[in-house]
């Protein structure tokens, strides 16, 4: 019988079943950062566990980090005591830390493919929701809780019950302007936030297959927002291509084997799936979302939709959504008035990100009421950004140029948004209170939508500036 | 599974804290979430309510070094926070007795293998005066028979039968089932490519 990369990865990685009918899943790669991980470290000193498998295991700092001055100690203590705990947490426990020094310090979600740590076939887990992003490579990849963490640490396995799976295709061509966060954001809205929980999602469809890496992990990242909590494409010709010379990725002759490997994983045809959903890439404009989760969103040409067109169940919700945002239903998403662009975080802060923003900075300066920051993903992606000269053009269009670190995603460092204040932002979540103000407002959209908000001042429509 | 985890018994001094309601904000107020570990939850265990009584049993040294909680109803409500369970391990408790708990308490505590037993209303009371009576005196919490003894006194327990079959067998913590897999984590690892070397 034809068999799915899921199946043969879960297959694969197999240790046991164990009483309570789940598997135990062994974990190829393990990636820490210094929030979900210090009272994991914590139980096993108590219970004198070591971590089982050090060198399948990585650390980062990227939550709490400042994208200004980042010399230590840090302005806030809480956040220097953090980073204190994951240098000496990893240190005890032999645990290989990229800190700024290295020169490989970043989010963790775009260090692990982009220093090819995360590879095809791997089982990957990380004690924070948007692991997903893995799955880009062709992984199963996981998000886990603080007690997993401490799971993995000591045994290198989770206990873990097999999803399902969903083939979510697109197919057909994007128009110029719509980029790869239109396209999740379109899935989400079509299949909704809750749509996905119980699967897995392989994504397919000719829009996927000619997608770049790049483009695959801001896809496979926005997953948990659909509800799954993995989703993966099928390695092929661009997987390969991509993990060639990473630094962790073999050379050689074993890199061929590698490649072989890697394509055995994929799933075959004519292999069964539990859903399959289809969407029409022709379809998709560039999205906004205009609401409290990443499932409200609209074309930049459409308005804002009526909570009585909705089911009666979601009414309240988007009732609650247009009262935060101070949005009216029928008011057009184009034109409304921004405080904040924030381009950056694990779903677009690549270098292929930094560039699209770039294009569009290239065409204007930021609006006088704006304040618009750039931060870049990881160490690499900022020196290659900076190699090419994109961190002038953001400077010359009045744009801030920061440091890497997750930054206005979660407002977990200095960066955050103030009062009311509504952000353009290509992150991953428009949750009440996500960018650091209780009161605050956000729109995702693509990093090329930010921009072209920063120096309209408002919600524009980038294929009008790119013209 | 080592005997490590298992949970059938658990005896020691006991420490009544009476009235209902008592909320994991109470156990270990907010201000202490913050912290990166739950080293110093133990210290900080009922710290609000000991500054508030003197007189609070967590203050008196009578009472240093007992292990098991005698509590009244609905004890544990609140917020979720794992820091609750954890103040109170840390500060030496191995097992709780009492009226009822919140439910999300009562599984935090499971996960941490710490045992907690409903008694009737009755029988707390009788129990919490006959420790601050006798606190010297051994509590012995059966979980395996779900009773309760003390002196020559059996008070009958309940305990719903999937938390006390995971404490009597052991298998309360995920980490150490897991780890029951010995050598077959390894092997499983090594015959993936990745692992072994292309
Ligand atoms: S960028 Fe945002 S979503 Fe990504 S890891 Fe950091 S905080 Fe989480």
């Amino acid at each position: 019988m034809a068999r799915t990369l899921l199946d043969k990865v879960w297959e694969a990685h197999t240790v046991r079943t164990l009483p309570s009918g789940q598997t135990q899943l062994l974990i190829g790669l393990h990636l820490i950062h210094e929030v979900t991980t210090p009272q994991a470290f914590q139980m096993l000193k108590d219970s004198k566990l070591k971590v089982r498998m050090p060198e399948r295991t990585f650390a980062t700092l990227d939550h709490i980090i400042p994208t200004t001055d980042q010399t230590r100690p840090y302005a806030d203590p809480l956040a220097e005591e953090m980073a204190v705990h994951m240098i000496r947490n990893a240190k005890d426990f032999g645990v290989p830390l990229f800190d700024m020094a290295t020169g490989r310090q970043g989010i963790v979600h775009v260090i692990g493919p982009e220093l090819g740590l995360s590879q095809p076939g791997m089982t990957i887990a990380c004690g924070d929701s948007h692991t997903s992003t893995h799955g880009a490579v062709g992984a199963i990849a996981f998000g886990i809780g603080t007690t997993q963490v401490r799971d993995v640490l000591a045994t290198q396995c989770l206990a873990m019950a097999k999803p399902k799976l969903r083939q979510v295709r697109v197919d057909g061509a994007l128009a110029q302007g719509v980029y790869a966060k239109d396209v999740i954001l379109f899935i989400i809205n079509q299949l909704g936030v809750k749509g996905g929980v119980g699967y897995a999602y392989e994504y397919a469809g000719s829009v996927i297959e000619r997608m770049t890496m790049e483009e695959r992990l801001t896809v496979c990242n926005m997953s948990i927002e659909g509800g799954a909590r993995c989703g993966y494409v099928n390695p092929d010709q661009t997987t390969i291509d991509y993990m060639r010379g990473r630094p962790y990725v073999p050379q050689g002759a074993a890199f061929d084997n590698a490649a072989k490997w890697w394509r055995s994983m994929a799933t075959e045809t004519g292999a069964a799936f539990d859903d399959v959903a289809k969407l029409d890439g022709n379809a998709i404009e560039p999205v906004v979302t205009w609401g409290i989760n990443p499932g409200m969103s609209v074309g930049v040409s459409q308005t804002i939709p009526s909570p009585d067109a909705q089911p009666e169940a979601e009414r309240p919700t988007f009732r609650e959504a247009l009262a935060h945002m101070d949005f009216k239903a029928g008011q057009p998403i184009k034109g409304a008035k921004i405080d904040v662009a924030f381009v950056g975080s694990c779903t677009n802060g690549r270098l292929s990100d930094l560039r699209a923003a770039a294009e569009v900075a290239k065409k204007g300066k930021v609006a006088k009421h704006v304040r618009a920051l750039i931060v870049p993903g990881s160490q690499q992606v900022e020196k290659a950004a900076e190699a090419e000269g994109l961190h002038e053009i953001f400077k010359a269009a009045g744009f801030e140029w920061r440091k890497a670190g997750c930054s206005m995603c979660l407002g977990m460092n200095p960066d955050q948004l103030v009062g009311r204040e509504m952000s353009a932002s290509s992150s991953n979540r428009n949750f009440i209170g996500r960018q650091g103000s209780p009161t605050g407002r956000t729109l995702l959209m693509s990093p090329a939508m930010v921009a072209a908000a920063a120096i309209t001042g408002a919600v524009a429509d980038v294929r009008e500036i790119l013209r | 599974m080592s005997t490590e985890y298992v949970r059938k018994h658990v005896a020691g001094r006991g420490i009544p804290v009476t009235g209902n309601d008592i909320d994991t904000d109470r156990i270990i107020p907010a201000r202490f979430l913050k912290e990166v570990t739950f080293e110093s939850m133990g210290e900080h265990a009922f710290e609000d309510a000991k500054k508030a009584n003197p007189e609070h049993p967590f203050n008196q040294p009578v009472y240093k070094g007992a292990s098991v909680l005698v509590v009244g109803q609905n004890f544990g409500c609140g917020s979720s926070r794992e820091h609750a369970p954890q103040a109170l391990m840390r500060w030496g408790i191995r097992a709780i007795v009492g009226g009822s708990y919140g439910e999300i308490f009562f599984g935090n505590c499971t996960m941490l293998g710490i045992p907690c037993l409903t008694i009737s209303q009755a029988d707390l009371e009788w129990l919490q005066k006959a420790v601050e009576r006798s606190p010297k005196e051994t509590v012995d919490v059966d979980v395996e028979k779900q009773q309760v003894r003390f002196g020559d006194k059996v008070i009958q327990a309940r305990i719903p039968d999937g938390p006390r079959n995971q404490l009597v067998q052991g298998t309360w913590d995920s980490t150490a089932v897991l780890l029951e897999a010995g050598g077959a984590i390894e092997a499983t690892a090594k015959k993936l490519p990745y692992v072994s070397g292309f």
